[in-house]
């Protein structure tokens, strides 16, 4: 009977009530999306974002509540289903079959056949139109691991296209994209915009999400907060919605004060391309020192290197004026340093096992006594990360891929804590992370830096560099192409250069 | 990536080729009769029946997985093709009162093999597919059961346990004999294999699926391929070729025991480790795998040629397979 007024909706979710043992994840959750329009849904982790995508796409059976798609009341049986009738989305973590052809992942489940056999021709010929339509450059013949994540993800988003989808859901399609990439990535939304493509987007980046959305609906805690049209809202309101209280700080006050050269890194040039060329910088105690640069600068790569875990060609690395070589992870972890690596899931953490496992894996040797482990000495120590990183956690035992991501990434904080470093190197150590956890991260940095501790964080979010750290060395093309102070710089000279060797 | 190719990478590349080329033009220099028409066929005629059950146990790496069993399954469907059609003037027959005298019997038998494989093969099939164990696991119980029925079977017979021999003219002539007197009938079996399954895997369905799930399981899963029942169908795949194997190798060495098949499975592994098939799963080609075969035997027969003593050829068949995979996994390791 309400299906008649509310026809101006393309998909339409309310009352979703989702129960797991022990929390309720969605709480009289609501979406509505109008056709041809790019719907923000933002919250912090464990809003209930992907919970509430999951019982769109069948993965999860909501509780009560229902779902609406053109006026019909529907419940897809999964993924499969929900393509087939025109819902797609485009993963964070992007599934594909990386040893094959970009045309074979677009058709994997229903490849064109032409007298039984799969025809090639068509497969290239439909992948190519849809390309064309899109303006994605891409050879529809190239494996698809070569391809930059930004392409790779455009293909994802070709393959939706190839299914008609009418209802496209892109969770964090830019938090690995350069800048230019993330224009093109635009311009292609706009153009399934224009053809009534309905998309929802979730993201952690407000920029980003004012400038493409025109609606946006913010949860908290399972509950639907509000949802309003982009143009009425500022940086600062969603925030203020997504954490329900006012952040009028975003960054915590810098209480650090940079003391003597902790630091020497000279002439440092990594053994295999890509990687850092010739880089000279010094890092003081207490002293929280930014790398900016756009993806593809070698950051990362920076970091390896000093850290040891890549191999370096020439230069050298003082630390306290003397010299050091850190020739691998175990080297390094001996003379002082800790490094968090960027991909949390891949290198950062052992998902499948508890807390205290990762708490104390990097200072094992440290908890021998004689032939075995003392219990008592780590669960004291995991005790110790637990409460001095604030981490949100049931108990020692609980496995950690079961934790949020800020709390993930405390626990690692704490785990090289632990191993008693004079400099921590933090790649990207809030990615993924949702505003209030970015808040916590923030603190325990400079908190690090109040103690002496000399900190190096890799970060894509220039405000956030901007926001904490002392100074910023900007990397470009593997080259160090400046150092700025971080108070008397601008997003601008930043950008310039880091576009120096690009 | 291409462009800064230097000679190093190369070599590494096709660091295995250059050194099994050298192995190759040793042998020739040591012994230059090694080099005639007649080695090259008897080496390919060799290659025949392992090259079969290759092109089966392929499959199964391509899907990330492996087949230890595949050895043991094909002596059982050789022992039953060979009991089937031993000589109707062959006092100690395993059937005597069977008439293979038709000439359409001896489809008989390959087809009773093919059953035979293909239930072992789907066995495992079932256990990779529906039960989600490692194929390592399942693949070794079921070469325990294959051998055990294979031993069974041979002690089965009036004289207790005794090579099945003595086998009927039309089938040796059918498996060794040579058209024309030159070109044996065994390599033109394979050829007929090899462009089959070449057609399976790229031009159908079902091989476009396997390179995905052995690639990616989950993205299969999510893009509507019906993993369980493509990884059976592998599996089906696999034990008809291993039937057809186990009928011709039978014909082969013309007498059936306890022993046959022996370590087959490891020198299929080994043909596709080889010609790049890659044990991390989603990738392999048919041409690289009779190329990797072929190359095993090239070496087994050159070793047995020059005379080399037959404990140190596994010491060195040993070493060229981890040589193998040592320098196969190197292509895939991000240098930093």
């Amino acid at each position: 009977m309400k299906a008649m007024n509310d026809r101006q909706y393309i998909l339409e979710m309310t009352d979703i009530e989702k129960q797991f043992p022990g929390v309720k994840a969605l709480d009289h959750a609501m979406l509505k999306l109008r056709p041809g329009t790019v719907h923000a849904l933002m919250g912090e982790n464990g809003a209930g974002k992907s919970t509430l995508m999951k019982c769109l796409f069948g993965i999860y059976k909501q509780d009560s509540g229902s779902i609406f798609i053109d006026g019909m009341e529907t419940a897809f049986s999964g993924p499969k289903n929900a393509l087939d009738n025109g819902v797609a989305m485009v993963h964070q973590e992007l599934n594909q079959v990386l040893k094959r052809s970009v045309m074979e992942n677009i058709w994997l489940g229903r490849f064109p056949k032409e007298m039984g056999l799969v025809s090639h021709k068509k497969m290239y010929e439909e992948t190519q139109k849809v390309f064309d339509e899109l303006d994605i450059p891409v050879n529809p013949k190239t494996i698809i691991g070569k391809l930059s994540v930004s392409q790779r993800q455009m293909v994802e988003i070709a393959k939706a296209v190839s299914y008609n989808a009418k209802i496209l859901v892109l969770d964090e399609p830019t938090s690995s994209l350069t800048h230019e990439e993330v224009e093109h990535l635009f311009r292609i939304i706009n153009k399934l915009r224009d053809r009534g493509v309905a998309m929802v987007y979730i993201s952690h980046k407000m920029e980003e999400i004012l400038q493409i959305s025109d609606d946006v609906t913010i949860m908290r805690d399972g509950k639907w907060i509000a949802t309003e049209s982009a143009k009425a809202l500022t940086t600062d309101k969603i925030i203020q919605l997504m954490v329900g209280r006012d952040l009028t700080e975003r960054f915590p006050p810098k209480t650090n004060k940079p003391g003597e050269i902790l630091l020497d890194v000279k002439n440092l040039t990594g053994k295999y391309m890509p990687s850092c060329i010739d880089v000279n910088f010094q890092l003081r105690k207490g002293e929280i020192l930014g790398v900016a640069g756009l993806v593809g600068s070698r950051r990362t790569e920076l970091l390896e290197t000093i850290f040891g875990i890549a191999h370096h060609e020439s230069g050298e690395i003082l630390k306290d004026g003397k010299r050091v070589v850190n020739k691998n992870a175990k080297d390094a972890i001996k003379n002082g340093f800790a490094m968090l690596t960027e991909e949390r899931r891949a290198t950062g953490i052992f998902g499948g096992m508890s807390i205290q496992f990762n708490s104390v894996i990097a200072n094992i040797k440290n908890y021998r006594r004689g032939l075995f482990l003392s219990s008592s000495k780590m669960r004291e120590d995991t005790a110790w990360v637990i409460d001095s990183m604030h981490v949100k956690t049931p108990s020692q035992k609980t496995h950690i891929k079961t934790l949020s991501g800020g709390n993930q990434q405390k626990v690692i904080i704490g785990k090289w804590l632990l191993t008693k470093p004079d400099i921590l190197l933090l790649d990207e150590p809030t990615r993924g992370i949702d505003v209030g956890a970015k808040y916590e991260i923030y603190q325990l940095i400079i908190d690090l830096a109040q103690e002496d501790k000399g900190v190096i964080v890799v970060s894509s979010e220039m405000p956030e560099l901007l926001g904490i750290c002392d100074r910023i060395l900007v990397m470009s093309n593997g080259h160090l192409t400046g150092i700025v102070d971080a108070k008397n710089t601008s997003q601008e000279e930043i950008m310039t250069l880091a576009a120096k060797y690009v | 990536m291409d462009k800064t190719k230097t000679w190093q990478e190369f070599l590494l590349d096709y660091a295995l080729y250059i050194i099994l080329g050298i192995m190759i033009i040793g042998v020739v220099i040591a012994d230059k009769s090694f080099l005639s028409m007649n080695n090259f066929l008897k080496i390919l005629t060799q290659a025949s029946t392992r090259g079969i059950l290759a092109l089966g146990v392929a499959g199964l790496i391509v899907l990330a997985g492996t087949d230890l069993s595949a050895g043991r399954v094909l002596g059982c469907g050789a022992a039953v093709s060979a009991s089937l059609l031993q000589s109707m003037d062959y006092a100690s027959r395993m059937y005597p009162n069977l008439d293979t005298s038709h000439p359409l019997f001896l489809l008989v038998p390959l087809f009773l093999s093919i059953i035979v494989c293909v239930a072992f093969s789907l066995l495992n099939g079932f256990g990779v597919a529906k039960l989600h164990m490692h194929a390592f696991i399942i693949t070794l119980g079921t070469q325990l059961i294959a051998y055990g029925a294979l031993c069974l079977y041979i002690d089965s017979q009036k004289g207790g346990a005794q090579p099945i021999a003595s086998l009927d003219k039309r089938y040796l002539e059918l498996v060794n004999g040579k058209f024309f007197g030159v070109f044996p009938h065994l390599i033109l079996f394979l050829i007929i294999c090899a462009v089959v399954m070449w057609f399976i895997w790229n031009k159908t369905t079902l091989g476009k699926n396997m390179f995905a799930i052995g690639g990616n399981p989950e993205a299969a899963a999510v893009s509507g391929v019906n993993v369980a029942k493509n990884i059976m169908l592998i599996y089906l795949v696999a034990g008809i070729l291993y039937g057809i194997a186990a009928f011709l190798e039978a014909g082969r060495i013309q007498s059936v025991t306890t022993a046959t098949g022996t370590n087959y499975d490891l020198d299929a592994i080994s043909g596709c480790v080889i010609g790049g098939v890659s044990f991390s799963g989603g990738v392999g080609t048919i041409p690289g795998i009779l190329i990797g075969v072929v190359i095993l035997q090239v070496i087994n027969y050159s070793l047995y040629y020059l005379g080399i003593n037959a404990y140190l050829q596994y010491i060195i068949k040993g070493l060229i397979i981890i040589l193998a995979v040592a320098i196969d996994v190197r292509k895939y390791i991000a240098k930093k």
